[in-house]
């Protein structure tokens, strides 16, 4: 046993705050998601498509089980020695003219982002890649302190001036279609003229007209970053559009938000990534543009530049050796577009930034599985196993999956503590319950499943079943957390008798099955239809058989 | 060879038939089938819904029982089960601190094959028809289970068995690859999105026009199975370990392994299936 020796200070992983929480837990709010039929329909499309498009320039490359081993060995790296990776970046900025901050959380990230804003004089920002921020629900804070902030991704933008909320890493607007897209911008976009058509063409046009005028005048840009690389100090962005290389290089201040799992140590390291990303992210061979900056260039582009180090509850990630790979992810996306339960709920059932299976273990990690919000998402996945197989830097995602449920049963029982639950608001935090109907459930199906006489005995009540069924062979109501089956689907009636228990009288009689199935050497049959079939009086050699 | 059966709990309780299916193919071949009397479950349910500690009795007496047994290899008509076995069984010993128990867990895991696997790679069926006689004249289309394509990377061998047998006509699955929505306890706790998932799975199973949707977990089975019955779909659902086993002298009734697979009220009254053989509820 572990004592905190008097005087000694209490480290305990601090965890994440801001947008990382479910409002309702999942099974809700998927359902609720589950009636926009538009929604289902617009997801549908976008992730097969571009499923379909990874696939193809993934087959090309034929080292690509080594380059997402190489991915998953750098990253396993990172994560071993992330404490130095991080305060040598910080010293190569800092040596070609930027500065670091560090930021504990949400709460301090947000403070210090919104001082060096203030400090520029600037009321208005442009941003860029900004998952980070909205993790931390950046736009709500600068909003609240006379600052306004303009999303300058087109797929942000649109979920910007829609008044909504992101619904997919890579494709923020994936749940709409290009003609909410048309009405949104006539509704939000004054100088939008009525003619606008859906055309993606003249979308395009309509929201580069908008945010020209926004990259000209405004002289504070707000990025994320795809990685940064230790040894040089640089900081990268990759994207499609362009818009993000005229944030990065036109305003005169540029702060950038980093998850501190995002470091690389060297630069070669991005060889690897640059691959790995846009093949399983848009497809692409290569994303149109790669943008990196090291520090200060004197006399080009930005002259104040910043670097927010993000940890908000990475530091406990990591501090759980079988949770930690999460902290792996380069936002590709790639997940999200095989993983059937995204397709058929959407990115806003997961109720946080990070939707999809990554989110389902990313998430409750961060806050905490002591965060009562998050404990639905670790069974938001039937374990089909997609995910990982996609994963381009082979993120075990089911085998966290189980491992966070283990967590959350011993957490509900007060079997396993969490430290971090201490820094957690009160209301996020739980308390251990009594047993539920599903722990009994488990209990008593462990006490009869761990022995083959058990086993024998229980099956011997299966004739119960048939008569909970009835006539027609289905059980189509059961009581209780099992219910949930018996809402979409039938139960068979049970058969009149296991097969243990059947298989204790009949084991030797292989001679008659023999015989039965007449079988004995090649069958010359031609392929006719069951009506030439010679039926045959076959011995009782079923089990069940209803006679 | 002995072969050790290990029927899996759902197959041991609710369709005893694709057991013994496994069993009369095995011995067709020659085999002698045992049946270790300890078995009990896999303790993948047990698992996939984070009570580790409750799976650990189980992991120890499938262990103890499949070490005891005398037996050449095991099998199991079950690519979940078997998947379990290698990739939950020995991480549930590890979590409850048992490292013996671990290593034994892997060295029977290590023996036992899904039944597919222990057809083509260790017995050397290629041709169900020449070699098992099977024959099954009916029109299925094939659903491979997420764990035993990801996890046990069976590939095409219960697919192509099915194909192999005398009468079969195989149509192709569209999205094949897409999860049916079962995972276990995931159908109850998440049941909406688990019947949207399988609507979309019966979807596709109704577009190949096949009279019956075959695979290799009796769960998933059961499940779409389920599903297909409530919503009066004229599919029905088999395991395709009972393909193999039906022969032209003993051929499989359908009404298996999930009795309810057959339609209640068959939404396809023209359908081709002569009724004894689609069978109905009886
Ligand atoms: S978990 Fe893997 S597949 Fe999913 S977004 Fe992250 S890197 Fe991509």
């Amino acid at each position: 046993m572990s004592r905190t020796a008097l005087g000694m200070p209490a480290v305990r992983p601090v965890h994440g705050h801001g947008r990382l929480h479910t409002a309702v837990p999942f099974p809700e709010a998927a359902e609720a998601e589950l009636g926009n039929t538009q929604m289902r329909a617009n997801i549908r499309h976008a992730t097969h498509t571009i499923r379909g498009k990874r696939a193809r320039v993934v087959e090309e490359l034929p080292d690509w089980e080594e380059l997402r081993s190489a991915g998953s060995a750098i990253k396993e790296q990172v994560m071993a020695h992330l404490p130095e990776l991080l305060e040598q970046f910080e010293a190569n900025v800092t040596a070609r003219g930027g500065t670091v901050h560090w930021a504990r959380d949400a709460e301090e990230a947000n403070r210090i982002i919104t001082g060096l804003v203030q400090a520029t004089g600037s009321t208005d920002v442009i941003k860029i890649k900004s998952m980070a921020t909205q993790e931390i629900a950046l736009d709500d804070h600068l909003e609240a302190h006379g600052i306004t902030a303009t999303e300058t991704d087109l797929a942000e933008l649109i979920v910007q001036l829609g008044h909504d909320r992101p619904s997919h890493i890579l494709v923020p607007a994936i749940h709409k279609n290009r003609h909410e897209i048309r009405d949104i911008f006539l509704e939000q976009m004054p100088e939008t003229d009525e003619s606008l058509t859906a055309e993606p063409r003249d979308l395009a046009e309509a929201a580069r007209k908008h945010l020209r005028e926004k990259f000209l005048s405004t002289s504070v840009a707000i990025s994320g970053a795809n990685f940064g690389v230790a040894e040089t100090g640089t900081l990268t962005v990759v994207e499609s559009e362009g818009n993000g290389r005229m944030c990065l290089t036109l305003p005169e201040t540029l702060i950038t938000v980093m998850g501190i799992e995002k470091i690389v140590p060297t630069f070669e390291d991005l060889e690897v990534f640059l691959q790995l990303l846009p093949r399983s992210s848009t497809g692409e061979r290569m994303n149109p543009y790669t943008s990196m900056w090291t520090g200060v260039t004197p006399g080009d582009g930005p002259q104040d530049v910043h670097v927010v180090l993000l940890d908000n509850g990475r530091s406990a990630v990591l501090s759980d050796p079988k949770g930690r790979s999460a902290l792996h992810c380069i936002r590709c996306s790639a997940c999200l577009n095989v993983c059937p339960v995204y397709e058929q709920a959407g990115g806003h059932a997961y109720g946080s930034t990070y939707p999809g299976p990554i989110g389902a273990i990313l998430s409750p990690q961060l806050t905490g599985i002591t965060s009562e919000q998050n404990a639905s998402l670790p069974y938001a996945s039937s374990l089909c196993g997609a995910c990982y197989d996609v994963c381009p830097v082979k993120i075990n995602i089911p085998e966290i999956l189980v491992h966070l449920r283990d967590e959350d049963v011993r957490t509900q029982h007060g079997e396993r503590s969490d430290d971090g639950a201490a820094a957690a608001p009160a209301r996020t935090r739980r308390t251990p319950k009594a047993p539920s109907q599903m722990d009994l459930l488990m209990k008593g199906a462990s006490f009869v499943m761990s022995s083959g006489r058990r086993m024998a005995l229980a099956e011997k009540g299966l004739p119960l079943g048939r008569v909970v069924a009835g006539k027609d062979r289905a059980i189509s109501w059961l009581p209780g957390v099992v219910g949930g089956w018996t809402d979409e689907r039938d139960i068979p009636a049970p058969p009149r008798e296991s097969f243990r228990n059947w298989w204790a009288g009949h084991a030797g009689e292989t001679d008659q099955r023999l015989a039965a199935d007449g079988a004995a050497g090649p069958a010359d049959v031609p392929h006719d239809r069951p009506g030439d079939a010679q039926p045959v009086d076959a011995p009782h050699d079923r089990p069940e058989e209803d006679r | 060879m002995r072969i050790a059966l290990f029927a899996t709990c759902i197959v041991d309780a609710m369709y005893p038939r694709v057991a013994l299916a496994t069993v009369r193919v095995l011995e067709r071949l020659g085999h002698e089938v045992v049946f270790p009397p300890g078995q009990g479950c896999c303790s993948q349910m047990h698992v996939n819904s984070g009570y580790l500690a409750d799976a650990l009795p189980v992991v120890r007496n499938h262990v103890k029982a499949f070490t005891a047994a005398d037996y050449d290899v095991a099998v199991a008509p079950s690519g979940s089960c078997v998947a379990s076995l290698g990739h939950q069984q020995p991480m549930v010993a590890r979590a409850g601190g048992d490292e013996e128990l671990a290593a034994a867990a892997e060295a029977v895991a290590g023996n036992t094959y899904e039944l597919s696997q222990l057809l083509t790679d260790v017995l050397g069926v290629t041709d169900a028809a020449a070699q098992l006689g099977s024959w099954f004249p009916h029109t299925v289309t094939y659903h491979p289970s997420c764990h035993g394509m990801r996890l046990l990377r069976l590939g095409d061998r219960q697919k192509d068995l099915v194909a192999s047998v005398a009468g079969v006509e195989l149509v192709e699955l569209p999205d094949a690859e897409e999860c049916c929505g079962f995972g276990g306890t995931f159908s109850f706790k998440n049941p909406d999105v688990s019947a949207a998932m399988a609507e979309e799975k019966i979807g596709n199973i109704e577009a190949t026009g096949a009279e019956l949707c075959t695979g290799g977990d009796a769960s998933c089975l059961m499940h779409l199975g389920g599903a297909m019955a409530r919503r009066g779909t004229g599919v029905g659902t088999v395991h395709f370990a009972e393909i193999l086993a039906s022969t032209r002298r003993n051929p499989l009734e359908v009404s298996g392994p999930v009795e309810l697979s057959i339609p209640r009220r068959p939404a396809r009254p023209s359908s081709s299936v002569p009724t004894q053989t689609a069978g109905g509820p009886r």
